[in-house]
């Protein structure tokens, strides 16, 4: 932050700021901090935003396992991560400010809603003194304002009851931190009016609130400067903020309109996939069919019954559901029938952190099925980016008659970013190709349909669904004779039908892009990223170049096959770093494919890797210093 | 997106066929005397009456003896995995209303393994045909107790006596909402080709339960009841609006007790009019459900026929119906719009 003695209410540019919006669960963080977020965007900042919040609905009140946050991250150019630590921590309550404080730098400005500080909630969130009284914080600039009390003054005005009438107060930290950032008002009080169309009371008290906050921010003797970010260069074109679960909703749509595919949704909800469930159930005017199963198995099942039909069938699912579809992922290997799976990974084992990002699925995507039982992989690596790995996905099932499975994760199906929308001439051609006649001929002359003839290219079998004459044939789990499809136990025979398996998903990688390497000549090391690492690496990237150095980013989108040129590419630089959110996965991978020196660069604490622990890594491999040590804040560790 | 389902295939009349035709080049590898051979027989025989054509019509299958039969027929057909073929027909069946979808299981298929698909496909009325072939064992892992098996059975996995009691297959059907249950056996086609015809025609999700003997594993399961010479006075069957009565002179009836349970009577004891009318369409599932444990197992005096046919949207079809009052309401999916239906702005 910058320098707050200057004289009152004058107005400061800066270049970026990251806001932190912190409460209990039941406070509406996530509704003030999305709000700030789309103003933000309307005004052409660039951003990136990170929701934060605990698996229980409503943990204790009061409680550090309550606390729910939302961090946004506005900038006049262009960035790639929600941000290190906030610049400002907008505090709800004490566990909010315990729980987010340790994460601030110093010099950091608090707003902390003073009403909470009271001896219980104290105690609750487990201090023995008030932080706003016992100089704990002297090192942040600390605003404490009355956020409970004025709110429930203008909410009893509205008409509200007093028991409700504290409710809007994250609409008065909405609109305090508006005012300080010098975000417009009227767009967010017809936005008001438009979601609480019809509760008048609420609409109202939402609204008195905002507006109360602005005004505090503006007329209270205790805030000397507002703030603005002004917009950023971006690429001109048309832009929406979006998450990452409402892209991939919106890539099934348009790879269901460029392919001509009824889209069938089966699936069972699941933190945190089932917004694209939400999202796609709203949709029905696309001919999209949703089906929420009785389980995760059903789900899948019939999205692959619905694909025998000749549907695009996908299932959405995370965690604890994928091991549950794996036995169907191998039904569809055997059925070379296509399907899509979207995993939007969370942390686990088990249960594990519903509701924390983790890229921890990637050896399961690979290898968690009995038998050999290969399908390609493709990971989104930004919340927009989920609508073009999406379409790509779909494209690569289409085509190849083939399961896919589509790596997402918590990070991006929560996390925004404004995304130029693309111009849909630009989607790929999708021709499902459907079989129309028979395609083999028998010794006595007769034309047959063969189930599993192959096309000479892509090896990929025909794809007939029920409704013509003549085609009618029978598929199953049992393995099949090469070309007619009939069951056989023949040794040789599986032996021949195995290798064909393998080698269509690996001819893939004819078919996809060479490897995306931001390069620099004679750069020391290559960072190789998939998924969701792909804005911390990027940053990491940047800032160690800002340094001097030469250093080099590789993203993978497709990790099934790798793209055709990887190893090469490997191979060119002196060292290889891989940054995940796991223990290694993909390092292991690259070490066994291509016998290079990967070094891994690993944390699993829940939330994305920050720049400064990117950058410190890098320099690490390039300058041999100190490995930083794991820790809990996203800070990472380094393992050779 | 387009609809698979073309509306002018239903214009074209279905070529005449016979059993033959419906019949595929496998060769049918059940052991020798295996119920399932009548089973398929029948269904080969019934296929040419039902007018619908081949390239309509799809068998599914889980695991099992009884998951092979997709092979046998010349329609399209998949065979699964163990339990799922109703989740993989509620998808087939919800995007392909113009096929014919059947589902072909087994007690272990259905009832353990897959007993959560099969309450929910009952229970959405996915317009699906399930026949389950009970033979009250595991055959084709070579002879566990399963679970319609009899309590203290004495298989290779319980060799002092199964503990547990069994599924009734029709009362679990009629609790999990189904409104088509009906069973019949692997001794009389005529029964089994009827029975299945009514399935078929019922919109919706249909159950047939077939007493199927596993002559390897569980051999005569069902002869106390089936046998030629005991059928007369140990099947009872039901027809809709007629009195339920059986044996050889009809001496035999049903009657229902006041506490709405129903039992066995000579006509002659209690009168003609005293005897229950079978009532297949009674909204409430209660007589078919008293009916369904009217037999404590196939040795005593067991009802045949169906049990209950109601009338109930069917699931695809509803799916359908919701897609065309939005597309109605908001006009034909528009790719452009949806990406501008948040607050889209722009950057020159």
């Amino acid at each position: 932050m910058p320098d707050t003695t200057t004289e009152p209410k004058s107005h400061h540019l800066l270049d970026r700021v990251v806001i932190r919006f912190a409460g209990d669960s039941g406070d509406g963080m996530q509704l003030a901090g999305d709000r700030f977020t789309t103003s933000s965007a309307l005004l052409g900042n660039d951003l990136a935003t990170f929701p934060d919040f605990p698996a229980e609905i409503r943990a204790p009140a009061g409680t550090l396992a309550g606390v729910s946050a939302f961090q946004v991250h506005i900038s006049d150019h262009t960035i790639s991560t929600p941000g290190d630590s906030p610049n400002v921590l907008v505090a709800m309550n004490p566990a909010a400010l315990k729980a987010n404080v340790a994460t601030l730098p110093k010099g950091a400005t608090i707003i902390a809603n003073v009403d909470a500080f009271d001896e219980r909630s104290l105690a609750k969130a487990g201090y023995e003194a008030d932080p706003l009284a016992d100089g704990s914080l002297a090192a942040y600039t600390v605003y404490e304002v009355p956020m409970t009390s004025i709110t429930t003054e203008v909410s009893k005005e509205a008409g509200v009851k007093p028991r409700d009438a504290e409710r809007s107060k994250n609409f008065f930290a909405l609109g305090l931190i508006s005012w300080l950032y010098t975000r417009p008002i009227e767009g967010t009080l017809a936005w008001i009016e438009e979601k609480y169309a019809g509760k008048t009371l609420v609409l109202e008290a939402n609204q008195r609130a905002f507006k109360a906050g602005y005004h505090f921010g503006e007329t209270a003797e205790l805030f000397e400067s507002s703030y603005e970010v002004k917009p950023a260069v971006l690429a001109p074109g048309e832009y929406v903020n979006i998450t990452g679960n409402t892209a991939t909703a919106w890539g099934l749509i348009a790879a269901a309109t460029c392919s001509g595919l009824p889209l069938f949704l089966g699936t069972y909800p699941i933190t945190p996939a089932s917004d694209i469930l939400h999202e796609l159930s709203k949709h029905k005017q696309f001919g999209v069919r949703t089906f929420q199963a009785e389980d995760e198995i059903s789900g899948i099942g019939a999205a692959l019954g619905a694909a025998f039909g000749g549907a695009l069938g996908v299932t959405t699912t995370s965690g604890p559901g994928v091991d549950l579809k794996s036995e169907m992922m191998g039904l569809a290997i055997s059925l070379e029938l296509p399907l899509l799976i979207i995993d939007v990974q969370r942390g686990g084992p088990s249960t594990g952190l519903p509701t924390k990002t983790e890229q921890a699925d990637l050896l399961h995507a690979m290898y968690g099925r009995h038998g050999e039982s290969p399908l390609p992989i493709v990971a989104a690596k930004t919340p927009s980016h989920c609508f073009e790995a999406t379409v790509e996905a779909v494209r690569l099932a289409v085509k190849y008659r083939t399961p896919v499975i589509l790596l997402s994760d918590g990070y991006l199906a929560n996390g925004t970013e404004p995304w130029r929308l693309p111009d849909m001439a630009d989607l790929p051609e999708i021709d499902p190709g459907f079989a129309t006649e028979a395609n083999h001929t028998e010794a006595d002359g007769t034309e047959v349909f063969w189930p599993y003839a192959r096309d000479e290219e892509t090896l990929a079998r025909p794809w007939a669904p029920p409704g013509l004459a003549g085609l009618e044939h029978r598929i199953g789990g049992l393995e099949k004779a090469d070309g007619s499809g009939n069951v056989s136990y023949d040794g040789a025979n599986h032996e021949q039908m195995t290798r064909l398996r393998a080698a269509k998903i690996a001819g893939i990688a004819a078919d996809i892009p060479p490897t995306d390497v931001d390069d620099e000549d004679g750069a020391e090391v290559v960072v190789v990223g998939w998924g969701s690492t792909y804005g911390a690496i990027a940053a990491g990237v940047q800032r160690v170049r800002a340094r001097g150095h030469k250093v080099a980013q590789a993203h993978l989108v497709h990790l099934n096959p790798f793209p055709a040129d990887l190893g090469d590419v490997l191979r060119r630089y002196p060292k290889v770093l891989v940054p995940e959110v796991n223990l290694g996965q993909l390092s292991r991978l690259l070490r066994a494919e291509y016998l290079v020196d990967a070094v891994s660069f690993t944390q699993v604490a829940g939330i994305p890797f920050q720049a400064a622990a990117m950058e410190a890594a890098i320099l690490q491999q390039i300058e041999g210093a100190a490995a930083p040590d794991g820790d809990t804040n996203g800070n990472g560790k380094v393992s050779d | 997106m387009t609809d698979l389902a073309n509306p002018a295939l239903s214009a074209v009349p279905v070529p005449l066929t016979t059993r033959k035709d419906w019949s595929s080049d496998q060769e049918v590898r059940w052991c020798p005397g295996c119920g399932d051979y009548s089973i398929l027989a029948a269904v080969q025989s019934l296929m040419p009456d039902l007018g619908v054509p081949r390239e309509r019509t799809v068998f599914l299958s889980g695991i099992g003896c009884a998951a092979r039969f997709p092979y046998y027929m010349n329609t399209y057909g998949m065979h699964s995995i163990h339990g799922r073929a109703p989740a993989i027909a509620t998808g087939l069946a919800a995007t392909r209303p113009d096929l014919d979808v059947w589902v072909v299981t087994g007690d272990g298929d259905a009832l353990s393994i897959g007993g959560n698909h099969l309450i929910h496909a009952l229970r959405r009325n996915v317009n699906i045909t399930i026949l389950l072939f009970n033979n009250q064992i595991y055959g084709l892992t070579k002879g566990q107790y399963s679970p319609t098996s009899e309590v203290a059975k004495v298989t290779k996995s319980t060799p002092f006596g199964s503990l547990e009691q069994p599924f009734n297959p029709l009362s679990l059907a009629l609790g999990a909402e189904a409104r088509f249950v009906a069973r019949t056996h692997d001794m009389d086609r005529k029964h089994m080709m009827e029975t299945f015809r009514r399935a078929h025609d019922h919109k919706g999700a249909s159950f047939v339960e077939i007493y199927q003997n596993c002559n390897v594993f569980n051999d005569g399961a069902f002869e106390d009841i089936t046998g030629k010479e005991h059928r007369a006075d140990m099947l009872i069957p039901l027809v809709h609006g007629e009195p339920i009565r059986f044996g050889s002179e009809g001496q035999h009836g049903v009657v229902q007790r006041p506490d709405g349970s129903v039992e066995v009577v000579e006509v002659d004891d209690v009168g003609e009019d005293a005897i229950l009318v079978h009532d297949a369409h009674r909204e409430s599932p209660g007589l078919a459900f008293q009916l369904s444990r009217l037999a404590r197992g196939p040795h005593e005096p067991t009802p045949i026929g169906v049990f209950r046919d109601i009338d109930r949207p069917e699931y695809g079809e509803e799916m359908t119906r919701q897609i065309e009052q939005a597309t109605a309401r908001r006009g034909p999916g528009d790719l452009d719009a949806l990406l501008r239906s948040g607050s889209s702005w722009t950057v020159e």
